[in-house]
C-alpha cells in the first residue's frame, strides 16, 4: 500500500502537466481530450492515468538508454574484454515486479470503469431511449417512447441519460461521439449493443462512423444536438405534427411520387431513407455538407448544400444508394424547387 | 572417385527455380519480400498523399479503400513476413551448425506457394479491382453482397495460398531446430535468434490453421453461396472477428519475436558482451507467445462482448507488458559495462529499443477497455501498431540485414550509406507516426479517404505525410547501398564484425554449399565466443572429414505452386459469365480448377514415385570457398 502511494505521489504532478498538454489541442465538440460529458470524462481520466504511468516508464527507459549509450561507447584503443555478465537475479526480479505493480495500478480503475459504464439502462424510467440504426451511409434515430424517427441529427435533452440500443441495417458501423463517449459498434440483429451517455451542456457535438463500412465511410458523419428539456419537448411535438408539403401542388406531387417512396416527412412517406422532417433546420445536409450556423465560421447556406446534394448525390457521397433526382426524370427547375422547399422546412423548437 | 555419379546442375534462372539450398531460398525470399515491401510502400505513400490536405481528391474513395486494404495485407503477409523468413533461412541452419533445413524440398515449396499467392493477390490491381474491405476483411462488408468485385476473392484465395507457404515454412523450422542442432547445443545453449525462430514457428503452427479455416469459410460464403457469416440465414459476422483475431493477434507476435531475436544478437555483438539474463529472455519469449494467444478479443472491445469479457481481456493484455519489460531491461543491461560500437546494424538495434518501448506503452494504454472505446479505429491505433511493426520489426529487419549481409553475400554493406538510411528512416518514421497519436485523440477515425477542414487535423496530417516521404528516401538509400555493394568484390572475412559470438561466424562468407565441412562441437552459450576466449581460432569438429550428402535440385515445388495458382484463379472465376463461350465452359465447369489441381497432384505423384537419393560432395571437392559470388 505504502509503495503504491509513493508511486501515485510521483505520478500526480505528471498528471497535472499532462492534463494541460492534452487539453491544448482539438475542438471542444470533437476531441476526446475535451470531454463534454461524464462518460468521456471518465474515459479521459483513465487515459491520463495510463499516460502518466507510461511516461514514467518511458523516462526510466530513456534515461538508462541515454546513460548506457554515452557512458559505454567503445573508445579508441580499448582492447580489454568487458566482463561477460550472466545476469543478475535481483535486478531481474525487480524489473519483473515493477511492471506488474504498474499494471495493477492501471487494472483496478480499468475494471471499475468497465462495470460502471456497462450498466444496462434499458429499463430505467428516467432515461431517454434511442434506437440507433446505421445504414450505408446514414444514421437513423428512433425514439420508441415518443414514437418518432429522425436521421443524421440526434436531438437529446441536456442532463438526461440517453439509453442507446444500436443495430445496423447492412454492414458493421461504429457509433462515436468523441467528446461525449467512446464508440460502440452497430451489429446486426442478435448481437445488439447497448450503452449510454449524457450531455450536461447545450451544444452540437460531432459524431463519426468509426468502422470501415464502404466507400463513403469517411462521409458518414452525424451531429448530436443537446437542447434544454423544454426545447426537446417542443421538438418532439413538432416532429409529430402532420407533414408540410410544397405549396405548389404540382411540385408537391413530384415530391411525393419521386422522393417519398423512400423518405418520409411527418406522417407521410417511407422509412427506407433518412427522414426529412424539418431538414432545413439541421446541422448538415447528408451529414457531411455543413450548414451555416451562428457562431461557427464554416458551412454554406443550407439552400446551396441542398442543391449540391440534389443535383448530384454521388459526387457528395460516393456509392450511396439514393438515385440521382435527374435520373428520376426531374428537371433542373423542379430540383431547385424541391431544394428550396426542403431548405425552408424547419421546425421551430429552440 | 568411388561416388562419381553425375549430378544434374542447373544454371541461371533454372538454378533459382530448382534450388533447395536454404541459403538461396533465403535470397529468393529476400527479393520477393523486398518487391512486395516496395509495392506496399508505394501504396502507403499514395495514402499519405491523399491525406496530406483536407477534402483532397487525389484518389477516389473506392481506390482509397483498395489502397489501405492492399497496403495492410501486402505489408503484413507479403512484405515483412518473407523478409523474416529470408533471415531465418539464411541464419538459423548456420547458427545451429546444420548443413540445411530438415526438409529442403518442402522449404522450396513454401517459398513458391508464398510467391504465387502474393502474385495472385496483387493481380487484383489489374484484373478488375483490388480487395476493399480492409486487411481485416470484416463481414458483412467483405461478403459478396457488399463487395461485389472479385477483390475479396483475390484476398481469400491469394492469402490462402500464401499462408500455405508460411505454415510449411514454420513446420520446417520447428523440425530443423528440434532435430538438427550440432552436438552439444542443448536448448539452453541455442542463440536467441534461433530461439525466437523456434517460438515463432510454434505460433505459426497454431495460429495459421485459424486463418486457413476462416478464409475457407469466407470463400465458401462468397463463391459457393454458403451462409457462415450471413445473419439473415443464421450466420454470425462476429464469428469472423473471433476467427480473424485468434489468428491476427498471434500474428503480431509472429512478426515481432524474430525482431526480438535479431536485436538479441546484434546488441551483444556490438557491446562485446554476452546477452544479459539469457534464461529470462527465453522464458519471457515463451510467455509472450503464450499470452499472445489469450488476448485476441482486445481487438473487439467495441464489438460488445460484455463487461466480464472486456475486463478479462483488458487484464490479460496488460500482463504482456511484464515479459516485454524484462526483455527491454535485459537489452539495456547487456550494453551496460560493455564497449558499444555504433555500426549501422547496431544503430538500428539501439534505435529499436526506445521506439519499440513507445509502441509497447501505447499498447498498454489500448488494453484499458473503457479508454479503448475512444482509441479504437482511430489514428491512435494506426500510430500504435506502426510503432510496433515499423519502429519495432522494420528497424529490427534493417539491423538484421546490415548485420548478416556479409554472411549472406560475402560483401559488407556501406557503413556510411547505412547510417544515412538509419537517420532518414528514423526521423521520417517519428515524424510520420508520432503525431498520429494526437490525431486519433482529437477525433480522426482511421480508414477515411478524407476529412473536413477546420477540425485541427490539417497540420498534423501534413507533417505525417512529409515524414512518410522521408522514410521513402531512407528505403531508397538502402536500395542504392545494395546496388553499390553488389558491385564490389566478395571479400568479407568469416567474422567481419570481429566480435561474432555464434556459429555462423566460424564459416566463410558466403558459406559453402554444405555450410560446415565438419559439424562443430558446441561447448556453451555463444559457442564461437567461448572458443575464441579459450584461445582457439576455430571450432572443435564433432566428426571427421567425410563425404557430405546433399539434396537434389528440382523444379517440382515450382510446378506444384503453379498448379495451385491456376486452381485458385479457376475457382475464383467459376461463377463468372464470359464473352467467349469457350471460357464459360472451362471456368464454369471447374475445368480450370481441375487442370490446376492435376498439375499439383501430378508433381506430388512424381515426387513420391521417383526416388531421388540426392548426391554427395566428396572431401576432395570440399574447398573452403563460398558457393556463390
Ligand atoms: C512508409 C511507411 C508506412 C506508412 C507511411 C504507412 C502509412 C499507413 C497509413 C496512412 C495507413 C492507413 C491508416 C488508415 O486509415 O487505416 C496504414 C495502414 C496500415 N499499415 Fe502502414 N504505413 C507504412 C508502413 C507499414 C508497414 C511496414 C506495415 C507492416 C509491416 C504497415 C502495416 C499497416 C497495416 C496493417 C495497416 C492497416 C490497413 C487496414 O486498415 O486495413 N504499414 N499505413
Ligand atoms: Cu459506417
Amino acid at each position: 500500500m505504502m509503495k503504491q502511494w509513493q508511486v501515485a505521489k510521483r505520478i500526480l504532478p505528471l498528471l497535472a502537466v499532462f492534463s494541460l498538454l492534452l487539453s491544448a489541442c482539438g475542438r471542444e465538440d470533437l476531441s476526446a481530450m475535451k470531454p463534454q460529458g461524464p462518460v468521456a470524462q471518465d474515459q479521459l481520466d483513465l487515459m491520463k492515468l495510463s499516460i502518466a504511468i507510461m511516461i514514467v516508464v518511458l523516462i526510466i527507459v530513456f534515461a538508462i538508454a541515454a546513460y548506457v549509450l554515452i557512458r559505454f561507447r567503445r573508445r579508441a584503443g580499448q582492447t580489454e574484454m568487458p566482463e561477460q555478465v550472466e545476469g543478475n537475479f535481483k535486478l531481474e526480479v525487480i524489473w519483473t515486479a515493477i511492471p506488474l505493480l504498474l499494471v495493477i495500478i492501471l487494472a483496478v480503475p480499468t475494471v471499475q470503469t468497465i462495470f460502471a459504464h456497462g450498466e444496462d439502462l434499458t429499463n430505467d424510467k428516467n432515461a431517454v431511449k434511442v434506437q440507433v440504426t446505421s445504414h450505408q451511409y446514414w444514421w437513423e434515430f428512433t425514439y420508441p417512447q415518443y414514437d418518432i424517427t429522425t436521421a443524421q441529427d440526434l436531438i437529446i435533452p441536456t442532463g438526461k441519460k440517453i439509453a442507446f440500443e444500436l443495430k445496423t441495417a447492412d454492414v458493421l458501423h461504429s457509433f462515436w461521439v468523441p467528446s461525449l463517449a467512446g464508440k460502440m459498434d452497430t451489429n446486426p440483429d442478435g448481437t445488439l449493443n447497448k450503452f449510454s451517455f449524457s450531455a450536461p451542456n447545450e451544444g452540437v457535438y460531432r459524431g463519426k462512423c468509426a468502422e470501415l463500412c464502404g466507400r463513403s465511410h469517411a462521409f458518414m458523419e452525424f451531429k448530436v444536438k443537446a437542447v434544454s428539456q423544454e426545447s426537446f419537448d417542443r421538438w418532439v411535438n413538432a416532429m409529430k405534427a402532420p407533414a408540410v408539403l410544397p405549396e405548389d401542388t404540382q411540385l408537391a406531387e413530384k415530391f411525393k411520387t419521386n422522393c417519398l417512396s423512400c423518405h418520409a416527412v411527418g406522417d407521410q412517406g417511407g422509412p427506407a431513407a433518412p427522414n426529412l422532417t424539418g431538414i432545413g433546420g439541421k446541422e448538415a445536409v447528408a451529414g457531411i455538407l455543413l450548414n451555416q450556423r451562428e457562431g461557427q465560421e464554416e458551412g454554406k447556406p443550407v439552400l446551396d448544400n441542398m442543391k449540391e446534394w440534389l443535383h448530384d448525390p454521388q459526387s457528395v457521397k460516393e456509392g450511396n444508394t439514393m438515385p440521382s433526382p435527374k435520373s428520376l426524370g426531374l428537371t433542373d427547375e423542379e430540383i431547385d424547387g424541391i431544394a428550396e422547399y426542403l431548405a425552408n422546412y424547419k421546425l421551430d423548437y429552440e | 572417385m568411388a561416388h562419381a555419379h553425375s549430378v544434374k546442375r542447373y544454371r541461371g534462372l533454372m538454378d533459382w527455380i530448382t534450388t533447395v539450398d536454404h541459403k538461396k531460398i533465403a535470397v529468393l525470399y529476400l527479393i520477393a519480400g523486398g518487391f512486395f515491401f516496395g509495392i506496399g510502400g508505394i501504396e502507403a505513400i499514395l495514402i499519405r498523399i491523399q491525406l496530406m490536405k483536407p477534402m483532397n481528391t487525389f484518389v477516389s474513395a473506392q481506390v482509397f479503400n483498395e489502397l489501405i486494404t492492399m497496403h495492410g495485407t501486402t505489408m503484413i503477409f507479403l512484405g515483412v513476413m518473407p523478409i523474416i523468413f529470408a533471415i531465418m533461412n539464411a541464419v538459423v541452419p548456420l547458427q545451429i551448425g546444420a548443413r540445411d533445413v530438415a526438409f529442403p524440398f518442402v522449404n522450396a515449396l513454401g517459398f513458391w506457394t508464398f510467391l504465387f499467392g502474393g502474385l495472385l493477390l496483387n493481380l487484383s490491381w489489374v484484373m478488375g479491382g483490388a480487395p476493399d474491405a480492409g486487411w481485416t476483411a470484416y463481414t458483412p462488408l467483405s461478403s459478396a453482397a457488399y463487395s461485389e468485385s472479385h477483390g475479396v476473392d483475390f484476398y481469400t484465395i491469394g492469402l490462402q495460398i500464401a499462408g500455405l507457404g508460411t505454415l510449411i515454412g514454420g513446420i520446417n523450422f520447428l523440425a530443423t531446430i528440434i532435430t538438427m542442432r550440432a552436438p552439444g547445443m542443448s536448448y539452453m545453449r541455442m542463440p536467441m535468434f534461433t530461439w525466437t525462430t523456434f517460438i515463432t514457428s510454434a505460433i505459426i503452427l497454431f495460429a495459421f490453421p485459424a486463418i486457413t479455416v476462416g478464409l475457407v469459410l469466407l470463400t465458401f460464403d462468397r463463391i459457393l453461396g454458403a451462409n457462415f457469416f450471413d445473419v439473415a440465414n443464421g450466420g454470425n459476422p462476429v464469428l469472423w472477428q473471433h476467427i480473424f483475431w485468434i489468428f491476427g493477434h498471434p500474428e503480431v507476435y509472429i512478426l515481432i519475436l524474430p525482431a526480438f531475436g535479431i536485436i538479441s544478437e546484434v546488441i551483444p555483438t556490438f557491446s562485446r558482451k554476452r546477452l544479459f539474463g539469457y534464461s529470462s529472455m527465453v522464458f519471457a519469449t515463451i510467455l509472450i507467445a503464450f499470452l499472445g494467444f489469450m488476448v485476441w478479443a482486445h481487438h473487439m472491445f467495441t464489438t460488445g462482448l460484455g463487461n466480464v469479457a472486456n475486463a478479462l481481456f483488458s487484464i490479460s493484455t496488460m500482463l504482456i507488458a511484464v515479459p516485454t519489460g524484462i526483455k527491454i531491461f535485459n537489452w539495456l543491461f547487456t550494453m551496460w559495462g560493455g564497449q558499444i560500437r555504433f555500426t549501422a546494424a547496431n544503430l538500428f538495434a539501439v534505435g529499436f529499443v526506445p521506439t519499440f518501448v513507445m509502441g509497447g506503452v501505447t499498447g498498454v494504454m489500448l488494453a484499458s477497455a473503457p479508454a479503448d472505446f475512444q482509441f479504437h479505429d482511430t489514428y491512435f491505433v494506426v500510430a500504435h501498431f506502426h510503432y510496433v511493426i515499423v519502429g519495432g520489426l522494420v528497424l529490427g529487419l534493417f539491423a538484421g540485414l546490415h548485420y548478416w549481409w556479409p554472411k549472406m553475400f560475402g560483401r559488407i554493406l556501406s557503413e556510411t550509406l547505412g547510417k544515412w538510411t538509419f537517420w532518414t528512416f528514423m526521423i521520417g518514421f517519428q515524424l510520420t507516426f508520432f503525431v498520429q497519436h494526437f490525431l486519433g485523440l482529437m477525433g480522426m477515425q482511421r480508414r477515411i479517404v478524407t476529412y473536413l477542414p477546420n477540425q485541427d487535423f490539417d497540420l498534423l496530417n501534413l507533417v505525417s505525410s512529409i515524414g512518410a516521404f522521408l522514410m521513402g528516401v531512407g528505403v531508397i538509400i538502402f536500395l542504392i547501398n545494395i546496388v553499390i555493394t553488389t558491385r564490389k568484390p566478395v571479400d568479407a572475412p568469416n567474422d567481419p564484425w570481429e566480435d561474432g559470438r555464434t556459429l555462423e561466424w566460424t564459416i566463410p562468407s558466403p558459406p559453402p554449399e554444405y555450410n560446415f565441412k565438419q559439424t562443430p562441437l558446441v561447448r556453451g552459450i555463444d559457442a564461437y565466443w567461448k572458443e575464441k576466449m579459450a584461445g582457439n581460432k576455430e571450432m572443435t569438429p564433432a566428426e571427421p572429414v567425410g563425404s557430405i550428402h546433399m539434396p537434389s535440385a528440382t523444379p517440382l515445388p515450382f510446378v506444384m505452386s503453379v498448379g495451385i495458382f491456376i486452381a485458385g484463379l479457376g475457382l475464383m472465376f467459376s461463377k463468372d459469365k464470359f464473352e467467349l463461350e469457350f471460357m464459360n465452359i472451362i471456368f464454369n465447369n471447374y475445368i480450370v480448377v481441375i487442370i490446376g489441381l492435376l498439375i499439383t497432384f501430378g508433381a506430388m505423384a512424381l515426387r513420391s514415385l521417383y526416388d531421388d537419393h540426392g548426391w554427395h560432395i566428396e572431401p576432395e571437392d570440399q574447398d573452403e570457398k563460398g558457393a556463390r559470388t
